[in-house]
C-alpha cells in the first residue's frame, strides 16, 4: 500500500486534507491517518466553529479546487469594525474601522463555517488519485531513520513513507512522539461559540468588541446569521454554558446591543478552551509539523486556521520546488527550508495575539484609555489602516504561491 | 540496485560514510554550496527542460538524458539529476571523493556511475553526453580554453553545457575571496586565486572559441539580509551561471 516515497499526513481535520490535496497536485503519493471514521466528522454538529478566511486562504483553497463548491456558503466579508466596549455600555467613541475598499483585492476575506469547510475537503480527498485515506486509526508508535519514516496504528499494522506530517493539533501526537517539547500556556479564558440568526442584515460587516474579560466577535454567515465567538473567563463561560437557550442569549444580547434586532440561536452552542501552545520546533528527522500542532493561538484576530493554511501552502511549496529540482523532499537542508520560512512569522503571531488579548482583556482604566487612543489613531490613519487591513487579508509578508493566487 | 561498489575496501566504509556525512551536512563544511544548491538546481533544470523540452511537474523527467557532473564532489548535482530520472556519470579528479559519493548515492537509493577522472581523459575516450554540467570548475583549471574544448567534445549534437564560474572584478575579490575565505571562512584559504576568476565576456568568448555556441547567461546573487541566493537577470558581478550548445552538425 505504501512506497519508500509516500507523505504520511497525521490528522485528517483541514489542514491535513488541505495539504494531501496540495501535495498530491504536486504529484505526490500521500496517505492520510485520521483516529476518527469519516461519518462523525462529516456531521454537521461535529464543530460549531467557523472561520474568517483571509483572502490567501480562499485562494489557496481556490487553488486546490474546493472554491467551485465552497462559494455558495461563503460569505464575503466586507468590512471589520473593532470596538472597545462594556457589557450593557454603548461602544466607546474611539474604535477602528477597516473597510475592504482601502484595498484593492476585493473582499477581506470569507466567513465559512466549519462543517462546510469540512465535508468538501473530505469530498474532494476521496476524489482525489493519489491519496490514501486511514480512517479510524490512530497512530500508536513513530521511527525515522536513514531509509524513511514508519508508523505503527492502533490496529498493530505499520505504514512507513519518507516524511510524516503532523496536522494533529494542539496536543500533537506526532511533536510528542519525536521528542518535540512545547511552550505555552492557558488563557483561563473560554470561547462560547454559536451560530445566531437575527432579524436585520449585517451586510457583511464583521465585528469586533474588547469586554474586559475577553473579546467577542459577530461575523457575518451566509443569510441573516452570524457566528459569535464570546470569549469569557473559563469560570464565568461555564455559568453562562450552563444556562438553557433564552437564557444564553440573555446574557448575549447586551454584549453587543441591539444592531441586528431580535436574535435566535441558529444551531448548537459550542465551547473552546483557549490557550497558547508553540512547538519547540517545527521539524525533526523526516518530521514537520503544520498549524495547531506548531502553533496554537489565541483566536482573537482569527488568525488559527488562516495561520494553519499559509504553513500548508508554504510545505506544499518547499517540498513540490524541492521534488522539481531533485532534491530529496525529506532531507534536513528540505525541511528546515520550511521551517525557516514559518517559524518567524508564526511565532511573531503568536506574541501578537497574546500582547493583543492581555491588552484587550482587561478593565485597567489606563490600558483602555492608552487603547482607546491607540484605535482612534490607527483609524485616523489611512496607511497605517491599509496595513493592518492587508494583514487581516492575509496579503502581507513572504506569501506561497498558493497564497498569491498562483498555480503551485 | 547497481551501485558500483566493487572498488571499496570494506574497512574504509565507516570512513567514507562520515565523510558523505560531512558532504550532505546542511551547517557542515559545505554549508555554502548547500545554501546555493537550489539555486543552482533551478538554472540547471530549467534549462534542461527548456532545451529538451521536458515538463519537471512530471515524474522522471529527464528519463533518457545522459548526463556528466564534472567536479561531481559528494554528489551534490548528481544525486539530484539521477532523481529526476537521468542517466548520470560524475566526475572528480579528487580521487577521496569517488568512494564518498557512491556511499551517499547508495544511502539515496540512487544508482550513478562515479568516476576518478577528468574531462580531458573522457573526452579522449570518445564518451559523449546530452548535458555536461560544469560548474564551479572552470576557475579552477590551468588551461580554460583546452579545458572548454574537452566540454565541448563531450556533448553529443545539440547537447546542452551548463558552466558556472565567478566574476573579476573588485567585487567578486571582496566576496570571494575577502568575505567568503577570510570573514566568513567559508572556504578554505587559497580555495579561489583571484586572478583566474573570468569575466562573462571572456567566458563566452572561450565558449565560442572551444566551438559552442553562448545562448544564456545569469547571475547568482547572495542576499545578505535574507541570507539566501536568488537568480538575477542583471547581476553577474560575482558568481554568474552560462548555458550554450554544440551545434547540430
Amino acid at each position: 500500500m505504501s512506497t519508500k516515497d509516500e507523505i504520511l499526513i497525521v490528522g485528517g481535520g483541514l489542514n491535513g486534507p488541505a495539504l494531501a490535496l496540495a501535495l498530491a497536485q504536486a504529484g505526490f503519493a500521500v496517505t492520510v491517518i485520521d483516529a476518527l471514521e469519516i461519518d462523525p466528522r462529516e456531521n454537521p454538529d461535529f464543530d460549531g466553529r467557523s472561520y474568517a478566511l483571509a483572502l490567501g486562504s480562499q485562494r489557496l483553497l481556490d487553488g486546490i479546487g474546493l472554491w467551485d463548491q465552497l462559494a455558495n456558503d461563503a460569505q464575503p466579508m466586507l468590512d471589520i469594525k473593532v470596538t472597545d466596549g462594556h457589557a450593557g455600555q454603548g461602544p466607546s467613541p474611539f474604535f477602528m474601522h477597516f473597510d475592504h475598499r482601502e484595498i484593492e483585492e476585493g473582499p477581506m476575506g470569507y466567513m465559512v463555517e466549519d462543517r462546510h469547510l469540512r465535508r468538501t475537503l473530505l469530498d474532494k480527498l476521496r476524489k482525489t488519485n493519489g491519496v490514501t485515506l486511514l480512517n479510524g486509526k490512530s497512530v500508536t508508535g513513530q521511527t525515522a531513520d536513514a531509509s524513511g519514516v514508519s508508523l505503527t496504528l492502533d490496529d498493530g499494522s505499520q505504514v512507513s513513507g519518507a516524511i510524516v506530517i503532523g496536522c494533529d493539533g494542539r496536543s500533537s501526537g506526532t511533536a510528542q512522539r519525536a521528542g518535540i517539547k512545547r511552550t505555552g500556556w492557558d488563557y483561563g479564558q473560554t470561547a462560547l461559540v454559536c451560530s445566531i440568526s437575527h432579524e436585520q442584515p449585517h451586510n457583511g460587516v464583521a465585528h469586533q468588541f474588547f469586554m474586559p474579560s475577553g473579546p467577542l466577535a459577530i461575523l457575518p454567515l451566509t443569510g441573516n446569521r452570524s457566528s459569535i465567538v464570546w470569549s469569557e473567563t473559563t469560570e464565568l463561560a461555564r455559568e453562562i454554558n450552563a444556562l438553557d437557550d433564552a437564557g444564553y442569549l440573555a446574557a448575549l444580547q447586551p454584549r453587543f446591543g441591539d444592531f441586528l434586532g431580535e436574535i435566535a440561536l441558529a444551531g448548537k452552542r459550542f465551547t473552546y478552551p483557549l490557550g497558547l501552545t508553540l512547538a519547540n520546533a517545527m521539524i525533526a528527522d523526516r518530521l514537520a509539523l503544520v498549524g495547531d500542532a506548531a502553533h496554537g493561538v489565541h483566536p482573537i484576530a482569527g488568525q488559527g486556521l488562516n495561520a494553519g493554511l499559509r504553513d500548508v501552502a508554504a510545505l506544499a511549496e518547499t517540498l513540490a520546488d524541492a521534488k522539481r529540482r531533485g532534491e530529496d523532499p525529506a532531507s534536513p537542508l528540505v525541511l528546515g527550508r520550511y521551517q525557516q520560512w514559518r517559524r518567524f512569522d508564526t511565532a511573531s503571531m503568536a506574541l501578537a495575539t497574546d500582547t493583543f488579548n492581555r491588552l484587550f482583556s482587561n478593565d485597567n482604566p489606563l490600558l483602555r484609555l492608552g487603547r482607546d487612543i491607540g484605535m482612534g489613531l490607527i483609524n485616523a490613519a489611512p496607511a497605517l489602516r491599509r496595513g493592518f487591513i492587508r494583514e487581516a487579508a492575509g496579503l502581507s509578508g513572504d506569501l506561497p504561491r498558493l497564497m498569491r493566487g498562483r498555480p503551485l | 540496485m547497481q551501485v558500483s561498489q566493487s572498488t571499496i575496501d570494506p574497512n574504509e566504509v565507516a570512513k567514507f560514510e562520515a565523510m558523505a556525512a560531512e558532504w550532505w551536512d546542511p551547517n557542515g563544511k559545505f554549508k555554502p554550496l548547500h545554501m546555493m544548491n537550489p539555486c543552482r538546481l533551478d538554472y540547471i533544470t530549467t534549462q534542461i527542460a527548456g532545451e529538451f523540452e521536458r515538463d519537471v511537474k512530471t515524474p522522471n523527467p529527464f528519463n533518457g538524458l545522459r548526463i556528466l557532473d564534472i567536479g561531481c564532489g559528494g554528489g551534490l548535482l548528481s544525486e539530484p539529476m539521477a532523481r529526476l530520472g537521468a542517466e548520470v556519470v560524475g566526475a572528480d579528479a579528487a580521487e577521496r571523493n569517488i568512494p564518498v559519493a557512491q556511499v551517499h548515492a547508495e544511502q539515496s537509493g540512487l544508482d550513478i556511475d562515479y568516476r576518478n577522472t577528468t574531462a580531458e581523459a573522457l573526452a579522449a575516450s570518445g564518451e559523449q553526453f546530452d548535458v555536461v554540467l560544469n560548474m564551479e570548475v572552470v576557475e579552477h583549471v590551468a588551461d580554460p580554453l583546452a579545458y572548454l574544448t574537452a566540454c565541448r567534445e563531450l556533448l553529443k549534437p545539440g547537447g546542452l553545457h551548463i558552466c558556472s564560474t565567478i566574476n573579476r572584478n573588485p567585487k567578486s575579490y571582496a566576496m570571494a575571496i575577502f568575505g567568503a575565505e577570510v570573514v566568513m571562512r567559508w572556504l578554505p584559504r587559497g580555495t579561489h586565486d583571484w586572478s583566474k576568476f573570468i569575466t562573462p565576456d571572456e567566458l563566452f568568448d572561450l565558449l565560442t572559441k572551444a566551438g559552442l555556441k553562448p545562448v544564456d547567461r545569469k547571475g547568482f546573487v547572495f542576499n545578505p539580509v535574507l541570507w539566501s541566493w536568488s537568480i538575477s537577470p542583471r547581476d553577474l558581478s560575482v558568481n554568474y551561471v552560462t548555458a550554450s550548445l554544440k551545434q547540430e552538425t
